[in-house]
């Protein structure tokens, strides 16, 4: 096997958050393979999101190791953090669309203003992964305030994949969709994903989703990981806190908390 | 009395921190003028939004300025026979200090707080988040624009406003205090000096700057939903008028030394 096969496309090794008094991540170490796609589970609060952000350089962690390809990337300059980034697509959970642009404005962005690219070229190719998602091109002179929630999700997937980026997250994908509109949303994620030839790192608490896009699922509890593994061992593993929330138990080693500390 | 002191200590330094990081943040946006990549359209746009729009507002307040001002003016120089000092009155007060300051506060109401609102719900929403995953830096792409249209507009908008007030006096002396329209104006002209327009106007750049900063300051840095953005819609408004009249007398004692 290459070297660069063997390493990690990601590797986060003893990664600590703290948002003042609060140690949102603990410690976290997990490896994700060149073109794997990795899920990471856990309930509302438990770090998921920051996990994210940290890979991402949106949050700086105050102690451990991010690698992209076996470089550090913790605290990496403006500039050097900026050229990262074109490694990197991203879905929000919120969509994060622009209000101010229309739909094709959004998918092309960032290879209008990340890339340089023409403007009439961008468009060309934000008109093509609109149809990819299942959007005519009538929908790209419109404003994001004019589409449904399961459209949104779809206009920021096809952003996430525009500039046909390296690694794709996707921040609770399915989250606020109906469960036909979320397995819609999975299945572009798989044909995206593959298409791509990307690696994929999603975060979610809905299982249906996690089962259906993962090759392998973490568990992140307490800032964190206390089980990771093939999809098809989540449902034989003995492990106590991936065993109450996959079947949802109130009972368990899992506690949630009632409010924020 | 020594948690009095405590106190007091740690509003001043949590004002000294509160400075660093406006400073800090200004240095920082105003740093990506360096180099490339420009967005010129987004700067034109700030300028149509903050110059253009602010006109009718900024206009009408000018010609009330003016006219309250030649009203009040006369009721005071008319009790010592000095009521041709009116004209000189009105057009140094408008041009010096009032088209300036007043100019200043309507944008910061209007402008000041739409930035704040705009910028704080993208933030909110990952707008700015999603800003820099697609390799877009978001002072750079956001603040840059229009902190730089705030100082290049405002001394516009003022200048415009100066004409407005002055011939808001110039209404009210000839029209309700029966002043001559001719001698009205040669003394607005006589008395007045290039550097009291060009104070106004550099008065005006400086309030321009901090509008836009402190509603591309408050915005960015807001957290928590609506409720969050609507507290740095306040903040941006009060801080900027604050400061707005903190470094008006700054700068007049400036101008005043020389």
């Amino acid at each position: 096997m290459s070297d660069r096969a063997a390493t990690p496309k990601i590797s986060v090794s003893g990664v600590h958050k703290w948002f003042g008094p609060k140690h949102v991540l603990d410690g976290v170490d997990i490896d994700c393979a060149r073109g794997e796609s990795l899920v990471v589970i856990g309930g509302s609060g438990t770090g998921k999101s920051v996990l994210i952000k940290c890979i991402l350089g949106l949050l700086r962690p105050e102690a451990g190791s991010i690698r992209i390809d076996g470089v550090e990337t913790v605290g990496l300059g403006r500039a050097a953090r900026e050229r990262l980034m074109q490694k990197f697509g991203m879905l929000f959970q919120g969509s994060a669309l622009f209000d101010s642009l229309r739909v094709w404005e959004n998918v092309a962005f960032g290879l209008i203003q990340g890339r340089g690219m023409a403007r009439t070229k961008a468009k060309e190719i934000a008109l093509a992964k609109l149809a990819a998602v299942g959007l005519g091109p009538e929908v790209g002179e419109l404003r994001p305030a004019e589409l449904s929630g399961g459209m949104q999700k779809r206009v920021a997937l096809a952003r996430a994949i525009a500039a046909e980026p390296e690694i794709i997250f996707f921040d609770e994908p399915t989250t606020g969709l109906d469960p036909i509109m979320a397995d819609v949303i999975n299945d572009l994620i798989i044909k995206c994903v593959r298409e791509v030839g990307a690696t994929a790192v999603s975060i979610t608490h809905d299982m249906v989703s996690a089962r259906k896009i993962a090759d392998r699922i973490a568990m992140l509890h307490k800032g964190r990981i206390v089980w990771q593994g093939p999809t098809a061992e989540i449902d034989r593993t003995d492990n106590p806190f991936v065993d109450q929330f996959v079947h949802g138990r109130a009972e368990g080693p899992i506690q949630m908390e009632v409010r924020a500390a | 009395m020594i948690s009095f002191l405590a106190s007091v200590g740690a509003l001043f330094l949590a004002f000294l921190t509160g400075t660093g990081r406006i400073a800090l943040f200004a240095v920082m946006s105003l740093a990506a003028v360096l180099t490339p990549p420009y967005y010129p359209r987004l700067m034109l746009r700030q300028i149509v939004n903050i110059g253009y729009f602010s006109l009718p507002v900024v206009g009408l307040t000018a010609i009330f300025t003016g006219m309250v001002l030649a009203l009040q003016s006369y009721t005071g120089f008319s009790r010592f026979a000095a009521e041709s000092a009116v004209a000189t009155v009105v057009v140094l007060s408008v041009t010096r200090e009032l088209g300036p300051v007043i100019a200043g506060l309507m944008v910061a109401g209007r402008v000041g707080a739409a930035m704040a609102a705009e910028i704080g719900t993208m933030r909110v929403t990952d707008q700015i988040d999603a800003l820099t995953t697609l390799s877009t830096d978001p002072l750079r792409y956001l603040v840059l624009p229009r902190l730089l249209a705030g100082l290049l507009t405002l001394p516009a908008l003022v200048l415009v406003a100066d004409i407005i007030g002055v011939f808001g006096g110039f209404l009210v002396s000839n029209y309700k205090l029966g002043f001559n329209p001719s001698a009205y104006l040669a003394r607005t002209v006589d008395y007045l000096q290039a550097r009291d327009v060009i104070d106004g106007l550099v008065k005006a750049a400086v309030f321009g700057f901090i509008v836009a900063l402190m509603g591309c300051y408050h915005g960015y840095n807001s957290r928590g939903g609506a409720e969050g953005v609507g507290q740095a819609t306040t903040y941006a408004v009060v801080s900027a008028s604050i400061l707005i009249l903190v470094t008006d007398y700054l700068l007049t004692a400036a101008f005043f030394s020389r």
